[in-house]
């Protein structure tokens, strides 16, 4: 049993989603430059630099986000190629009208998901200071409200659909530079937001594939890594609504709502083990931080490279007493995450440090049980019972590090801090920055408001997709796929991978094959034990192109997958050229027909009409999936005919 | 720009009212915002929660609850007491307005001015490391509305603050769209001026993270705080970075782009210094200006009202200029093609109008380079005429000086001196190779 899991029922897990995805449109939202990223966005491109300050919102208040990427103190470098940005990215001309092209697709995929589109559409400028927009604020609008998608598990709302571009694409960041592409700033994006109704990460998995699907089978959004990003918002009972930003594969949904949950549920046991021991918030402050320094130079060639480099250059060894916290730094919260390292991505985030050292995971980076016993002996603690923190630094650094580690470890005493975290590879997640306030956001007075004209909602209709029943008879009737397979398919993650191989391939490859290959082939390879999840859509694209090109024979789908599954790195052209499936020419196969007609000659004459099938066996056992047996069949008879005559 | 509309009539709403409206079978709670200028009238701006506004119209109204009203919240204007370093140089900034100094009004839905200096400084706090403050408001207007007579307002404030002597400089914000009229005017108005007057704007309002008013400023105040030169001169973005700041020459200086930062460029001259405004450091571009000076400054304050600036262009009429001469215009720039010609069969217009009293300066519309009515007949010919070539001044510099001129000098001969006399730097006889645009 997963050690991460939990009875999400008992712990009234919610879970909502924010999906953000690209579309697919000529011009971007705002400015007429084409929507396409650049392979090397530093060629032909201009470079500029640029400072963001805090601005005041609408109501005069000042956004804690905000103030936070204000307080960084920032450089950003702006990198915009010519071939896709203009004066409107680098924030030096106001915005164009809307596009409309735009606007229409995401009407679109609000009507399908059973939304109420407003009457008039309002830009709002929501303030955004960590640099990825060079205006500071999104432009962003609310299109429709309401709202709903199906899941096995049960119907989740739908709060809130906006439109919005989407930032700048961060290339890299060092020594308080920031560098960003503009290329990508602009693009227009659609967010569904759905209400909390998930109860399990595999329902915020499924209801993520789900909306996905909607969306792309309007076939006008973009495809492929980075052109869809989801938010994830989780709490549990007595946790607090943690915002998790910028996941980009859907197969991390669900394991990082099972960590996000654990993170939470583990820190309300920290919380109550805190309590437990009766410890005192008012014993963790500032006036307790100790610079010791001249104790662990003393024993400097001991300690690990890093230190001994900070060292070097001016660095100090600030340490925080926390009486009575042994054990509770290395208290765990996930895999490779314990206490411990939650505070180092605070002294990480607000001190700009390195990170840090508690007592919980000593001995380590060259501090021995003697340095360790030297520093519990001058900070008078109890090595048994009580425990420390070391940062070192540059005195500032460090000290504003510490402030940042005391605020969270107070938080500790309350439970779960509010906060926004960033998704790592491994499925857990980091401390980014805190939560943006409501006070984030003012009118986007550079655009007019856009009236929701009929004329509008009738163009939008066009790309709605088309109900599932109405779907699912036109697969049985049009298609001729079995019923069963229909109902697999519109419940299947291929669903729009299904409706565009048709569309391509529909008069070379019949859709039986198709539906079948990605529902019950794939489903046959999973029950081999087989991993299909690295089978990639392009691979199954791959396979029907070049089966549409005869490259080989429908038999040899199954093995090329096998194939795949089995050295992933593989191309399936590779596959195809390394399998002896090559399919035979039509020349190659009559030679062969005439050959063992031939050589069959009295038989032939002896059985007459039944000929046939005895010629048939024959050939096919000797061309059995190099060739399509319906050809082989034609062949076959007609060079009989000619015989027979 | 009324605050409600139709149907906020209708229901009997106020902006801040709290709201449940029931649109088709959906529950929408939020605030009524003012609506915008382009709001549809029957179409209600609500604020949601998260902080959206969106419009419903009233055809989708199902029902309209008003759960409470309370006003929408004042911007307070409560500014804080700041402490100053009285040891820094004094700085006198007069504010007149410009998006520096302006906020967004939700009202009409555009960028409004309503931000006071106090405000700005509470912005941009490091401005108190550089200078100590004193600051004044005399008008709030955007620059498109600026007038001659503001110009004389302005002028007569500078003048009074120069001679109380004990400031290192002042600080000018206007808007951008005239700065250069104004940073010109100011450069005749006042003689002998013994220290720096920096005309600052921004490009971006100063409410956006964005926004240059934050940079521009400080590069102002260590213009006035730091610059040798006692001129009238226009601090603003050097280039769409935020990088350097350019100090340019008030009577050498256009608005050159409709949007960008970096919109102020020299014409026919070179910026009279950069500032770094991080290391807060001025650095010298060039050598030749007017110095600071202990001498009490001259206010030549006044400016004639009738004057024109039109442009030359295929196809102008001849009544158009005609009726510039015969109804009462003291004086004429026309901003010229190319030497500063204008069509053969205007010419004996303007010479009736020079013989009837009317100055006829002429400047050029391609702005680089310099007038010139000896290389072809057309321009011999307005020569003779009695127009008044304006060497390489920019129109609208010849447009604030002629008018200035105007206000002292009757006699045409005279007139004509004092077009030609260089009085701020406003004509260069040396145009090197490198001025112009690349």
């Amino acid at each position: 049993m997963n050690h991460y899991r939990l009875d999400y029922s008992e712990i009234d897990l919610r879970v909502g989603l924010e999906i953000h995805q690209q579309l697919d449109t000529k011009t971007k939202l705002f400015c007429s430059c084409p929507t396409l990223l650049s392979e090397d966005p530093l060629k032909n491109s201009v470079i500029i630099e640029r400072r963001l300050r805090v601005g005041k919102s609408e109501l005069g208040e000042i956004d804690p986000a905000a103030l936070f990427e204000y307080r960084r103190g920032r450089v950003f470098r702006y990198v915009a190629p010519r071939d896709n940005t203009c004066l409107v990215e680098l924030d030096e001309e106001p915005p164009h009208d809307v596009n409309r092209e735009a606007l229409v697709i995401s009407l679109a995929i609000a009507m399908a998901l059973n939304s109420t589109i407003v009457d008039e559409v309002y830009f709002m400028r929501k303030i955004v200071v960590d640099g990825s927009n060079t205006s500071g604020f999104q432009r962003t609008a609310i299109i429709a409200l309401g709202g709903f998608v199906e899941s096995s598990q049960g119907r989740v709302r739908i709060q809130t659909i906006a439109l919005e571009e989407d930032s700048a694409r961060k290339l890299s960041e060092e020594n308080g530079v920031v560098t960003y592409a503009l290329d990508r700033l602009g693009i227009p994006l659609i967010e569904i937001s759905t209400a909390p109704d998930i109860r399990s990460p595999e329902q915020a998995e499924e209801v993520a594939y789900r909306i996905g699907m909607l969306m792309r089978l309007t076939g006008k959004v973009k495809r492929g890594l980075g052109t869809i990003r989801q938010d994830l918002n989780i709490s549990i009972k007595g946790g607090a609504k943690i915002e998790i930003k910028g996941v980009q594969r859907l197969e991390l949904i669900s394991k990082i709502v099972e960590l996000e949950a654990y993170r939470q549920y583990r820190l309300l046991q920290l919380k109550e083990e805190i309590m437990r021991r009766g410890l005192s918030e008012e014993l963790i402050s500032e006036e307790s931080i100790k610079d010791l320094t001249e104790v662990v130079s003393k024993y400097k060639n001991k300690l690990a490279r890093f230190i001994r480099e900070t060292l070097d250059k001016d660095g100090r060894v600030f340490t925080l007493p926390l009486k009575g916290f042994r054990g509770l730094l290395g208290f765990e919260l996930g895999p490779n995450r314990r206490f411990g390292t939650e505070l180092a991505d605070y002294a990480r985030a607000w001190g700009g440090v390195g990170g840090l050292i508690h007592s919980d995971e000593l001995p380590r980076y060259g501090i021995d049980e003697e340095i360790i016993k030297k520093i519990y002996d001058t900070l008078s603690l109890n090595k048994d019972s009580d425990a420390f923190i070391i940062i070192i630094d540059q005195r500032n650094k460090a000290l504003k590090a510490f402030d940042a580690v005391i605020k969270r470890i107070k938080q500790a005493f309350r439970g779960v801090p509010e906060e926004t975290r960033a998704a790592n590879e491994d499925g857990t997640t980091r401390y980014m920055r805190p939560q943006p306030g409501a006070a984030r956001m003012y009118p986007e007075t550079d655009i007019l408001p856009i009236r929701v004209t009929k004329e509008l909602i009738d163009e939008a209709a066009k790309y709605v997709p088309e109900p599932f029943d109405v779907k699912l008879k036109r697969f049985i009737e049009d298609h001729k796929i079995s019923r069963d397979l229909a109902e697999a398919l519109i419940r299947s993650r291929y669903l729009a991978l299904y409706e565009e191989l048709v569309n391509k391939l529909k008069d070379k490859v019949s859709p039986q094959l198709i539906a079948s290959t990605l529902i019950n082939t794939l489903k046959a390879l999973s029950s081999e034990g087989l991993d299909t999840s690295v089978i990639e859509e392009k691979d199954l694209i791959d396979i029907f192109t070049e089966l549409a090109q005869n490259r080989f024979s429908k038999e040899f789908i199954p093995d090329i997958l096998r194939e795949k599954i089995k050295d992933p790195k593989k191309s399936i052209g590779d596959i195809v050229s390394s399998l002896d499936i090559r399919i035979l020419s039509l020349e190659e196969l009559d030679l062969l027909i005439d050959k063992i007609i031939g050589e069959n000659k009295e038989e032939i004459i002896k059985r007459g009409e039944r000929a046939f099938s005895f010629i048939m066996g024959k050939v096919m056992d000797q061309v059995r999936g190099k060739i399509d047996g319906k050809i082989v069949a034609e062949r076959v008879k007609d060079r009989l005919k000619n015989l027979l005559i | 720009m009324s605050e409600t509309n139709q149907i906020m009539k209708h229901y009997n709403l106020e902006p801040g009212d709290l709201v449940r409206i029931k649109k088709r079978d959906l529950v929408i709670e939020g605030i009524i915002m003012p609506p915008y200028i382009f709001t549809d009238p029957w179409v209600l701006v609500v604020k949601l929660r998260n902080g959206y506004n969106i419009g419903i119209h009233i055809e989708e109204i199902k029902e309209l609850e008003i759960i409470s009203r309370e006003s929408i919240r004042e911007q307070t204007e409560e500014i804080k007491i700041i402490s100053q370093k009285t040891d820094l140089p004094h700085i006198k900034i007069i504010g007149t307005g410009g998006t520096i100094a302006s906020f967004v009004d939700y009202l009409t839905g555009a960028v409004k001015p309503a931000v006071s200096v106090d405000e700005l400084l509470e912005m941009i706090p490091e401005a108190l490391d550089i200078a100590y403050i004193e600051s004044e408001s005399i008008m709030n207007i955007l620059s498109e509305n600026m007038r001659p007579e503001y110009w004389e307002i302005i002028a007569e404030k500078i003048y009074d603050v120069m001679k109380k002597n004990v400031y290192r400089g002042i600080v000018v914000t206007h808007g951008t769209d005239t700065m250069s009229f104004t940073a010109s005017a100011m450069a005749f108005a006042i003689q002998s001026k013994n220290i720096p007057i920096v005309f600052v704007g921004s490009q971006r309002s100063s409410d956006r993270p964005s926004s240059d008013a934050a940079l521009n400023f400080i590069g102002a105040l260590v213009a006035a705080s730091k610059a040798p030169f006692a001129e009238s001169v226009i601090a603003m973005h050097n280039s769409s970075s935020d990088d350097l700041i350019a100090v340019h020459r008030g009577v050498k200086v256009r608005k050159m782009h409709t949007s960008r930062r970096d919109t102020f460029k020299s014409i026919n001259a070179k910026p009279l210094a950069y500032i770094d405004p991080i290391k807060k450091e001025l650095i010298i571009e060039e050598t030749i200006y007017s110095p600071r000076s202990s001498e009490e400054p001259i206010l030549l304050n006044g400016f004639e009202k009738r004057v024109a600036l039109i442009y030359s262009y295929p196809g102008i009429q001849r009544d158009l200029i005609e009726y510039i001469i015969d109804s009462g215009y003291k004086g004429v720039v026309i901003a010229g093609t190319g030497f500063g010609h204008v069509p053969q069969d205007l010419i004996p217009i303007l010479k009736r109008g020079v013989d009837k009293g009317v100055a006829i300066a002429v400047t050029s519309q391609t702005l680089y380079g310099r007038v010139n009515l000896k290389v072809y007949q057309t321009g011999r010919e307005m020569l003779r005429a009695g127009v008044i070539p304006c060497e390489d001044m920019l129109p609208e510099v010849a447009y604030v000086k002629l008018s200035w001129v105007l206000y002292r000098a009757y006699d045409m001969d005279r007139i004509k001196e004092m077009m030609l006399r260089n009085y701020a730097y406003e004509i260069s006889m040396r145009h090197t190779e490198d001025l112009f645009i690349r």
